[in-house]
C-alpha cells in the first residue's frame, strides 16, 4: 500500500519533470512554424516562410558550411587521435599513464572558456591569425576525450583471441590491426565520429574566442540573436539541427548496438 | 627473451602509441595553459605586453569590489545550480533504475537526452521565451485566470539562471547517479527490509550511501563547468546576472586586458577547483564514518 502511493508521487514526479525536460525542444518546432516575427503566445498562422528564409540567407548558408567543414575534420582527427589513445590506454601498462591519459581526459571537465582563453593566448602570442583552422584545434581538443572514452569501451569489449588468432596464422601485427581489430571496433569508430561532430557542430564558446571573420553556425546565431526580427529564422534553423542531430544520434546508437553485439558483450546502458 | 624484457617492450610500445595524442593534448592544453600562467603574472598597456613580474593582476582580481562580487555571485549560482540539478535528478535517476524494467532502461536514458541536441544557444534563448514578460508562463497563467498582470521576476534575474543551467545539466546529473544506483546489489535491499527497516530508513541507510558515488560525480560534473558559463548570464541574467566567464571575455576582447583575464581566469579555476576538493575530502570523511 505504502509502495503504491510512493510510487505514485514518483509517476506525478516524472511526469512534470518530463514537461520541464522538454519544453524549450518543444516550443522549437511550434514556434518556426509560427506565422508571426514575435515569439510569443497567442500564435499565428501555419507558414514555411521561415523555413525558405533559412535556404535564402547568404551568410547562414556560408556559416553552416563552414560548421560543416570544421566539425568533418575534427570528428576525424579527433576519432584518429583517440583510436591512439584507446588502444594504448585499453592494451597497454606504460610509464606515467595515469598522468598522460589524464592530461587527454581533462577537457571533459575543464570549463571550455579556459580552453578558449588558452589557445586564443597562445595563438595571438605566436602571430597566427585567428581562422577555422584555430576552432578546429580547439575542438579536437574538446572532443578527444569523448571519443578515447567510446572508443576504449570499444577495444576494451575486444576478444583478444581473434588477434592472436590471426598472429598465429602468419598476419604482421599491423596486418591484424587492419584487417582483424579495425573491423571489429568500426562501431565504436562510427558512433566516435558522429558524436564529436555533433558536439563541434553545436559548440560555441572555443568558436566564439577562436573565430576570426569566418563564424561558424552558432557564432552566427548568436550574433543574429540580438536582432528580434531575426529570431524566427534562427528558431527554424534550430528545428532543422535538431533533425540532423537526431538522425545522427540515432544511427550512432544503431552502430553502438552493432559492436555490442559484434563483440559478444550485451547491451548495456551506454550513453543511452 | 625473459619476461621483464617482454614487459618492457610492451610498455614502449603503449608509450609510441599514446604519443599522437598525448602531445596533441601536452602542445595545445597544457603548454597554452603554462602560456595564461605567465601572461597572468604579466601587464598589458593597450597592445604591448610587459614582461616583467608582477602580481598586480591578482591583486586586482582578489581585492577590486567588482572582481570580488562577480565571483562571489558566480560561486553562489554555481552551488545553487548544482544543488538544484542534483535533486532534481536523483529521483529521475532512481525511477529509471528501480521502476523501469530492464528491457526499456536505454529507451528512457535516450529520452532523457533527446531535448540536449537541441542548439545550446538556441535552447538558452528558448527560456528566454518561456520566462518572458509574454511567454509561455505569463501567457498560461493570465490565460487561466491565475494572474492579471504578467509576472516579471521571471526573467532577468539570478534565479532564471538557475533554472535555465540546471535544465541545461540535468541529463549529465542523472547518468552517473544512474549509474551508481545500478550497482546496487538489490539483495542488500531485501537485507534491510528483512532486519526490519520500512523505506525511509532503507533508503538512508542502504541506497543513499550506496549511490553516493554517483551523487558525487553529478556534483562534480556539473559545478565545474557552470562557473565558465557564459551564454546563460548574458541572455537571461538581465543587468545584475552577469558572472565572472563574462567579465574574463570583457577583458580579453574589449577592454585589452588579457594579464587580468587570464589571472581571473586561474582565480575562478582555482576557487572551484579547491571547493571540489574540500567536497570531496568532506565526502570522504563521512562515508569512512557510515562504515
Amino acid at each position: 500500500m505504502a509502495k503504491a502511493k510512493q510510487s505514485r508521487y514518483l509517476m506525478v514526479y516524472i511526469g512534470i519533470f518530463l514537461v520541464f525536460l522538454y519544453s524549450p525542444a518543444l516550443l522549437l518546432p511550434i514556434f518556426s512554424f509560427n506565422d508571426s516575427t514575435i515569439v510569443a503566445f497567442p500564435l499565428g498562422g501555419f507558414t514555411l516562410a521561415w523555413f525558405i528564409e533559412v535556404f535564402k540567407t547568404e551568410p547562414l548558408l556560408a556559416a553552416a558550411l563552414n560548421s560543416l567543414l570544421v566539425a568533418v575534420i575534427t570528428s576525424v582527427f579527433a576519432t584518429i587521435f583517440g583510436i591512439f589513445a584507446a588502444r594504448a590506454s585499453t592494451r597497454y601498462q606504460f610509464t606515467g599513464k595515469r598522468g598522460i591519459m589524464g592530461l587527454i581526459m581533462v577537457p571533459m571537465v575543464l570549463p571550455e572558456i579556459i580552453i578558449g582563453v588558452s589557445l586564443l593566448v597562445v595563438v595571438l602570442q605566436l602571430g597566427f591569425n585567428l581562422s577555422l583552422t584555430t576552432i578546429i584545434l580547439g575542438h579536437i581538443l574538446l572532443c578527444l576525450p569523448f571519443c578515447t572514452a567510446i572508443l576504449s569501451a570499444g577495444f576494451q569489449g575486444l576478444d583478444r583471441s581473434f588477434e592472436e588468432a590471426s598472429q598465429d596464422l602468419g598476419r604482421s601485427r599491423l596486418e591484424t590491426f587492419w584487417y582483424i581489430t579495425l573491423p571489429l571496433v568500426m562501431p565504436a569508430i562510427i558512433s566516435s565520429l558522429l558524436i564529436s561532430f555533433t558536439i563541434s557542430l553545436d559548440e560555441f564558446i572555443i568558436a566564439f574566442f577562436l573565430s576570426g571573420t569566418d563564424a561558424t553556425l552558432p557564432v552566427y546565431i548568436w550574433g543574429q540573436l540580438r536582432f528580434p526580427t531575426r529570431i524566427p529564422i534562427i528558431l527554424a534553423l534550430g528545428t532543422v539541427l535538431l533533425l540532423v542531430s537526431l538522425t545522427l544520434l540515432i544511427i550512432a546508437e544503431y552502430f553502438r548496438r552493432i559492436g555490442a553485439r559484434k563483440t559478444g558483450n550485451e547491451i548495456k546502458g551506454g550513453l543511452f | 627473451m625473459n619476461f621483464s624484457l617482454i614487459q618492457k617492450i610492451r610498455g614502449q610500445a603503449g608509450l609510441i602509441l599514446v604519443s599522437p595524442p598525448f602531445f596533441y593534448a601536452l602542445l595545445l592544453l597544457a603548454f597554452p595553459l603554462m602560456g595564461v600562467l605567465a601572461l597572468s603574472f604579466w601587464t598589458q598597456d593597450y597592445l604591448e605586453l610587459n614582461r616583467g613580474f608582477t602580481l598586480d593582476n591578482y591583486r586586482e582580481a582578489w581585492t577590486g569590489a567588482i572582481y570580488q562580487a562577480l565571483m562571489l555571485r558566480s560561486l553562489k549560482i554555481s552551488i545553487l545550480v548544482t544543488l538544484l540539478t542534483v535533486v532534481l535528478a536523483f529521483p529521475v535517476a532512481y525511477f529509471i533504475s528501480f521502476h523501469v524494467p530492464p528491457k526499456k532502461k536505454p529507451l528512457w536514458i535516450f529520452l532523457i537526452t533527446i531535448p540536449f541536441w537541441t542548439s545550446y544557444l538556441i535552447r538558452i534563448f528558448l527560456w528566454k521565451v518561456i520566462l518572458g514578460f509574454n511567454g509561455v508562463i505569463n501567457g498560461s497563467l493570465i490565460g487561466i485566470g491565475l494572474i492579471d498582470e504578467p509576472l516579471k521576476f521571471l526573467l532577468f534575474n539570478q534565479g532564471a539562471i538557475v533554472v535555465t543551467l540546471s535544465h541545461a545539466w540535468i541529463p549529465f546529473a542523472i547518468l552517473p547517479i544512474y549509474v551508481a544506483l545500478e550497482k546496487i546489489d538489490r539483495s542488500l535491499l531485501e537485507a534491510s527490509e528483512d532486519l526490519g527497516d520500512g523505506p525511509v530508513r532503507r533508503f538512508i541507510r542502504v541506497t543513499l550511501p550506496l549511490a553516493m558515488p554517483g551523487i558525487i560525480a553529478a556534483t562534480l560534473i556539473v559545478f565545474i563547468p557552470t562557473i565558465g558559463d557564459y551564454v546563460t548570464p548574458k541572455l537571461v541574467g538581465g543587468p545584475n546576472g552577469l558572472l565572472i566567464a563574462n567579465m574574463i571575455e570583457v577583458q580579453f576582447k574589449k577592454a585589452n586586458n588579457a594579464p587580468l583575464g587570464a589571472a581571473l581566469a586561474l582565480s575562478a579555476m582555482f576557487v572551484v577547483s579547491t571547493m571540489a576538493m574540500v567536497f570531496l575530502w568532506f565526502n570522504r570523511k563521512y562515508l569512512k564514518q557510515g562504515q
